[in-house]
């Protein structure tokens, strides 16, 4: 016996009275769920059918990834997604600096993580967050944003409005509308940079949530749409920060540092003729070291050809400060290729100072721990008992037009943050955005929940686990795990070749090609060389920021006595360690982990292989506003049963110093 | 899909019962149509329409600038030689209205018509060999047919950066009159109403596609439901408006300049002898709205009032307070003088004749 179900029915009796319920039994026909349980209406021809399949199939795949984030009290909120079986999560940092230092994660299968902040990067408004209940979670696919082209299907997933209790996502469907786009700071410090532009619907509670491609992978982090008039609801033009981007950053993220963006040092403007042109360089900047000039033309950079300023930024927005990247200009009839390293937008200390309050630690102790976790905004924390942390004034932003577009943006209450931009050396082109007089149509951050006042209110304190993994400390989102790279980088050294047992004279002879004979002698009192040029020598208790032999080196001498500290005394040799996160290292594929070390007042940084943890490359800064000595490490050989490397190439200021190629090497215990 | 329903009747047609109808079969048919716009274009002839159509897509800047009034909007190209249709707005009155081609290449352009009626205008730069839509080639669309949308939304895209492109459906075909007193607008033609939110800030005078890259309609202007809120995403099609552009492009709907060389006409009209203060003329195309009216003048015994908007004198275009004044000083008193005005979204003619009552016209 068969029972036909009331819906067919009623679709069999079409009178013109029924017409609008049997559209409506055509439309429910036609949803996905009833198409699992019953065959489509064989109209539907099987290329749709099985489109359709295969569309819900990657949604579902995608799915589990995809979390909501939930203040620590449960209110208010955004979206995330997983990116990695042990727990790490994307999302924007107007999200999480609404949640402050840890948030309740509603994963779709209806359960809650705690999680906990790792880093952040408040220009690009992305912050990476940690979720520790499980040993292992679902995680996205990570895409390719580079190979995005419009027209592209997209869908977006996240909790808007904060609509699913039971925290399944709400999929929204739609195309690639735009890429390479550039979004102007919206009165804040955050800037979108390169990122895809979707006409998949984006409202409040988007923000932070996954964009994925016709195949279920991450593509971009959906944060900002096109608010005007209309109020703060999907008017079919959102943008997702692009995969690619954060790709670059979150070696950098996952230090737990906050993280800065980067600026060349140089302005640039599109001439009448379409060329971008250099108007200004600052003297100090790496790019004036390298040569760049006012009148360069800048014709590619990072790879990508420049055709706007436009252009420029969007490239510009994609790296870390302090990574290197190649730019090739012309000048007259000729090319140059440099490589640039890329400084910071913001002052050492100005942008952690900006976004402190956001990392307040509710529960912080200045008594108990001098010095790390002391903050003044931990004020309101400390007067309220957690046990009366109030629930949400607001389930969710379902009244758009109740909230100014200021209020839902993190940095609103800061004013100050405005100019940042106006500040940078690459400012806009008005000529080349918009005529004169004009504003360019700024998108607005979706907001992740419904007023970020309440971030000046008492956060409730952090769950049991959110604690164990969080170190407050000044410069950082979390230092607990820069501890932890610190530590991974320390046995990874180690078990690459334990060096310490060698504390004894380190004799390395062969030849600096092409000049001749070279040698070196390190203990830890002094390290001496001969090289062509005659003996020289440097004592560990020398000056080394100014003692940078031999000339036009950048101090060799010192980079080898730093090099040998490390590997024989280790990192608690130096003054201060920490763990900067990942970098490219020129001549070599891949990223890096980089240590920063300091001691006796020059920096240096250690690169790396994340592979097998082997230290690759080092740059000694004898001062900040110049360049490094590079050592690079090759031809390894076995010495003493460790493998040490035979050549080392030393670099100063865009140029080769000499290839060293050791054929004696001896290394000697105490 | 249970908003449909909700939306379209509160956006007031005619026929209450029968709109209800209609929009629920449209609703219906579109379920069906969409599924078979699918597999008729392949993905990659997606992209590659997209390409092509925004080739022939510019971004157009020109007056405003300041709060709720961008001086951006989208247009296409229908000419190989660079004639541009666009939409007529408030963004063309200025001598200085650029075109940005999809290449990067930016040109002053000249008004060559205007139909306020219609509310489109076309646009000339100097250009030649230029990818565009063929008018005559355009496409009809179908209740329910998958559509791209391109255009300037915005002003995201500058310079060489290609024009956002959005999806849907045409969700209806209607008329504009239906709205009338709601959705503000001299334009009261046909239209298709879409499910994607196409006309936003910048979107004007952007291009409807077909999957196979036949034009389908011009994007229309920014439409809000003042009772209720509601924003009104549509497009013009090709066919209400062909024939204006084709009169358009043989220099029909010319509109007035003050350097028109003058013959001299000895006892014309003049804004003095209308009783006619204008808005100060401040700028070079000021929009010649009426500022004040002289008491007991024959512009007051015609109807007119402060703050219409003088668009046509004896059907000829004034898109300027200069041109307004150039013209009047060609038509002898002797003469009827026709004036066509603006006054909200209304257009009203009023006739002035000597010896006789100023009547007043009705709507065109």
């Amino acid at each position: 016996m068969t029972v036909r179900p009331a819906r067919q029915s009623s679709f069999t009796c079409v009178s013109r009275r029924g017409l609008p319920l049997a559209a409506l039994a055509v439309a429910w026909l036609a949803s996905p769920a009833m198409a699992q349980e019953q065959p489509l209406d064989r109209a539907v021809p099987a290329t749709v059918a099985e489109a359709e399949r295969a569309r819900i199939e990657v949604m579902q795949k995608a799915s589990p990834a995809v979390i909501a984030i939930l203040n620590a009290d449960g209110g208010g909120g955004g979206s995330g997604v997983i990116i990695s079986a042990d727990g790490y999560a994307l999302t924007n940092f107007h999200v999480s600096s609404g949640a402050g230092l840890s948030m309740k994660c509603g994963l779709p299968d209806g359960t809650l993580s705690d999680a906990v902040i790792v880093g952040i990067d408040p220009t690009g408004d992305v912050a990476l967050i940690k979720l520790l209940s499980r040993a292992e979670y679902p995680a996205a696919v990570m895409g390719d944003s580079d190979s995005v082209q419009v027209g592209d299907w997209a869908f977006a997933m996240g909790n808007p409005f904060l609509l699913a209790t039971d925290f399944t996502p709400t999929t929204t469907y739609g195309i690639i509308s735009g890429i390479h786009r550039y979004q102007y700071p919206s009165g804040t410090i955050l800037e979108y940079a390169d990122c895809l532009q979707t006409d998949a619907s984006i409202n409040p509670g988007n923000s932070g949530g996954p964009l994925f491609n016709a195949r279920g992978e991450l593509i971009g982090i959906n944060g900002r749409g096109s608010f005007e008039k209309r109020g703060r609801v999907n008017v079919g033009v959102a943008y997702a920060i692009s995969i690619n981007q954060i790709k670059n950053f979150l070696g950098h993220l996952k230090s737990g540092r906050v993280v800065d963006h980067a600026t060349l040092g140089a302005r640039l403007s599109t001439n009448l003729d379409g060329r971008v042109i250099v108007v200004d360089v600052l003297e100090d900047s790496d790019a004036y070291r390298r040569g760049l000039r006012y009148g360069d033309e800048v014709v590619s950079f990072a790879g990508r050809p420049i055709a706007s300023v436009n252009a420029f930024k969007n490239v510009l927005g994609i790296f870390p400060q302090g990574w290197r990247v190649p730019l090739v200009y012309r000048r007259g009839d000729a090319t140059e290729r440099i490589l640039v390293r890329l400084e910071g937008v913001h002052r050492t200390g100005e942008l952690w100072e900006k976004v402190a309050s956001t990392l307040a630690d509710p529960e912080a102790k200045p008594a108990a721990e001098p010095g790390e976790h002391q903050h003044e905004e931990d004020k309101p924390a400390e007067e309220t008992p957690p046990d009366e942390a109030a629930p949400a004034d607001r389930p969710a932003n379902e009244a758009p037009d109740d909230a100014k577009p200021e209020e839902n943006q993190p940095q609103g209450e800061k004013p100050a943050d405005a100019q940042p931009d106006e500040n940078k050396p690459e400012g806009a082109d008005p000529a080349d955005k918009n005529p004169p007089g004009e504003k360019p149509s700024r998108a607005r951050p979706l907001p992740g929940r419904p007023r970020l006042q309440r971030m000046g209110r008492p956060k409730p304190p952090m769950a049991a686990i959110a604690r164990q993994h969080y170190e407050g400390r000044v410069g950082y989102a979390n230092y607990w795990f820069n501890r932890q790279h610190q530590e991974r980088l320390r046995k990874a050294l180690v078990a690459s070749g334990d060096f310490t047992p060698l504390r004894g004279l380190w004799t390395l002879k062969g030849d600096l090609a092409p000049h001749g004979d070279a040698e070196f002698k390190l203990d830890d009192k002094q390290t001496q060389a001969v090289l062509p040029g005659g003996p020289l020598r440097l004592l560990a208790t020398d000056d080394f920021t100014s003692l940078l032999d031999p000339v036009d080196s950048g101090g060799l001498l010192v980079a080898l006595h730093l090099w040998r500290q490390m590997l024989v005394s280790g990192f608690e040799s130096f003054d201060e360690v920490h763990y900067l996160g990942t970098a490219p290292l020129d001549g070599h594929k891949g990223l890096f982990d980089v240590l920063v070390a300091t001691h006796r007042g020059v920096e240096c940084h250690f690169y790396f292989d994340s592979e097998d943890g082997r230290l690759a490359a080092l740059e000694m800064y004898a001062d900040d506003a110049a360049d490094p000595c590079e050592l690079y490490f090759g031809e390894l050989v076995e010495v003493a049963g460790r493998l040490c490397p035979s050549r080392i190439e030393a670099r100063y200021a865009g140029e080769v110093y000499g290839v060293f190629k050791f054929s004696h090497i001896e290394l000697l215990g105490p | 899909m249970m908003d449909y329903p909700l939306f379209v009747p509160r956006a007031r047609c005619l026929s209450r019962a029968r709109c209800r109808v209609g929009v629920v079969v449209a609703c219906a048919v579109a379920l069906v149509a969409t599924s078979g716009g699918a597999i008729r274009v392949a993905a990659a002839d997606w992209h590659a329409t997209i390409a092509g159509a925004q080739q022939k897509s510019v971004k157009i800047h020109g007056a405003g600038g300041f709060r709720g009034l961008e001086a951006y909007q989208s247009g296409i190209l229908i000419s190989a030689e660079g004639h541009v249709l666009t939409l007529w707005s408030y963004v063309l009155d200025t001598e200085d209205v650029s075109v940005t081609l999809d290449d990067g290449r930016k040109f002053t352009a000249k008004l060559l018509g205007a139909d306020p009626k219609l509310e489109i205008a076309l646009l000339k730069i100097d250009a030649a060999d230029l990818s565009h839509f063929e008018l005559t080639e355009a496409a009809a669309a179908s209740i329910g047919q998958r559509v791209l949308a391109l255009s300037n939304v915005f002003g995201i895209a500058t310079g060489e950066e290609a024009v956002s492109v959005q999806h849907g459906h045409v969700a209806a075909a209607t008329s504009l009159a239906a709205h009338r007193g709601v959705f503000e607008s001299t334009y009261r033609g046909p239209v298709y109403i879409l499910d994607a939110m196409t006309n936003n800030p910048g979107s004007a005078g952007g291009a409807l596609v077909a999957l196979d890259g036949r034009l389908i309609g011009l994007l229309g202007k920014e439409l809000r439901d003042s009772a209720h809120n509601v924003w009104l995403n549509y497009a013009m099609p090709v066919s209400a408006i062909e024939e204006t552009v084709r009169q358009m492009l043989a220099g029909r709907f010319k509109p007035s300049t003050a350097d028109e060389p003058a013959t001299a006409v000895a006892n014309s009209w003049s804004l003095e002898a209308l009783g006619v203060v204008l808005v100060p003329d401040l700028v070079p195309r000021t929009p010649p709205f009426i500022d004040t009216l002289r008491r007991g003048s024959p512009a007051e015994q015609a109807g007119l009032l402060p703050d219409d908007l003088v668009l046509y004198i004896n059907n000829r275009l004034v898109p300027s307070a200069q041109a307004l004044r150039a013209e009047l000083s060609q038509i002898d008193q002797g003469d009827e003088l026709r004036l066509t005005v603006m006054r909200h979204s209304e257009l009203i003619e009023v006739t002035l004749r000597v010896g006789a009552a100023p009547s007043q016209g009705g709507q065109p």
